[in-house]
């Protein structure tokens, strides 16, 4: 069988076990979902407290829907577009809204992937858009285990802060490993939106990883 | 094709359409042109490798499950919700 019918036959098994009630599906689907879904919910409301009690509503919800899901998604998409739904109604109430719409926006001003001053401006008469100085080389030992405690916590305080449409774009492919198309789906992002709010958040993280290094250089 | 496309990619396009390169959607004859320019900017492979080890480093950050309370929370409701539906 190949890997995704695979898959789908595994999950519609696991279905079948929890509409029959079996106590270990649910603990299986638990374990493997709730991480996600509590970093997921963290994009839409204020603090792990609210996540962690979105989170539980949705299990909750799944339980309720599990005999009219019909399977034209994933269980796994099905069960993130329902934290979805409960988390922008509890951002609402929390008066916290996420606005992934803000990116069709063309009057957005843009936000550089570097600091325009770092390349020698257009005008320059043989390396115009060329780095005005090298790059520092971090790159080899940004995974060295002497740096890794510090740099780990660096980048999961910056994670936080990115404004929360990349945040959340973010952790679902760089931290959860999710691929494109599924965040799209969950989120109701076009693939054009999910690739600039993912380029964003990578490149500023980036440069919080750059400035990190040359300060402990 | 016009002359805006022919031209080498500079750096500072470079570091735009890094993603789109990295994803696999940036259209062929921009990839050869990132390919082109990359072979010969140190500083834009060191760009490169800088935002692969960023990804392979965010990989790593782990999310906190649920704490133990609210699955055992959990786990009593499936225990009603099972009972309900069996009537027993």
């Amino acid at each position: 069988m190949a890997p995704a019918a695979e898959m789908r036959s595994a999950e519609a098994d696991l279905i079948h076990r929890l509409r029959g009630g079996d106590e270990a599906a649910f603990v299986c689907l638990v374990n493997a979902y709730s991480a996600s879904l509590r970093r997921f919910a963290l994009a839409f409301v204020p603090n792990d407290a609210v996540a962690e009690e979105v989170v539980q509503e949705t299990w909750l919800a799944v339980l309720t829907g599990i005999a009219r899901f019909e399977g034209r998604s994933s269980v796994k998409t099905w069960i993130f577009k329902i934290l979805a739904n409960r988390a922008k109604t509890r951002a609402i109430r929390e008066r916290r809204t996420i606005n992934f719409s803000e990116l069709d926006d063309p009057f957005e001003p843009d936000q550089p992937a570097v600091d325009p001053a770092r390349f020698l401006p257009a005008s320059h008469p043989t390396w115009p858009g060329h780095w005005a100085s090298p790059l520092d080389t971090w790159s080899a030992s940004a995974e060295d285990a002497v740096v890794g405690r510090e740099t780990m916590g660096v980048l999961h305080r910056e994670l936080d802060r990115l404004p929360a449409s990349q945040r959340v774009v973010v952790a679902l492919r760089d931290v959860q490993g999710w691929p494109a198309a599924e965040v799209c789906e969950v989120l109701g992002l076009s693939e054009a939106n999910q690739r600039v709010l993912l380029h964003r958040g990578r490149s500023r993280l980036r440069g919080v990883l750059e400035n990190y290094f040359n300060d402990n250089s | 094709m016009n002359d805006d496309t022919r031209r080498e990619m500079a750096c500072q396009e470079l570091v735009e359409v890094i993603t789109g390169y990295l994803e696999g959607t940036l259209p062929e004859f921009d990839r050869a042109r990132f390919e082109t320019h990359l072979a010969s900017c140190a500083s834009c492979q060191e760009y490169l490798e800088q935002m692969r080890a960023l990804i392979r480093l965010t990989g790593r950050l782990t999310t906190r499950s649920l704490e133990p309370e609210t699955v055992d929370s959990l786990l009593s409701s499936f225990r009603r919700w099972r009972d309900s539906q069996t009537g027993l």
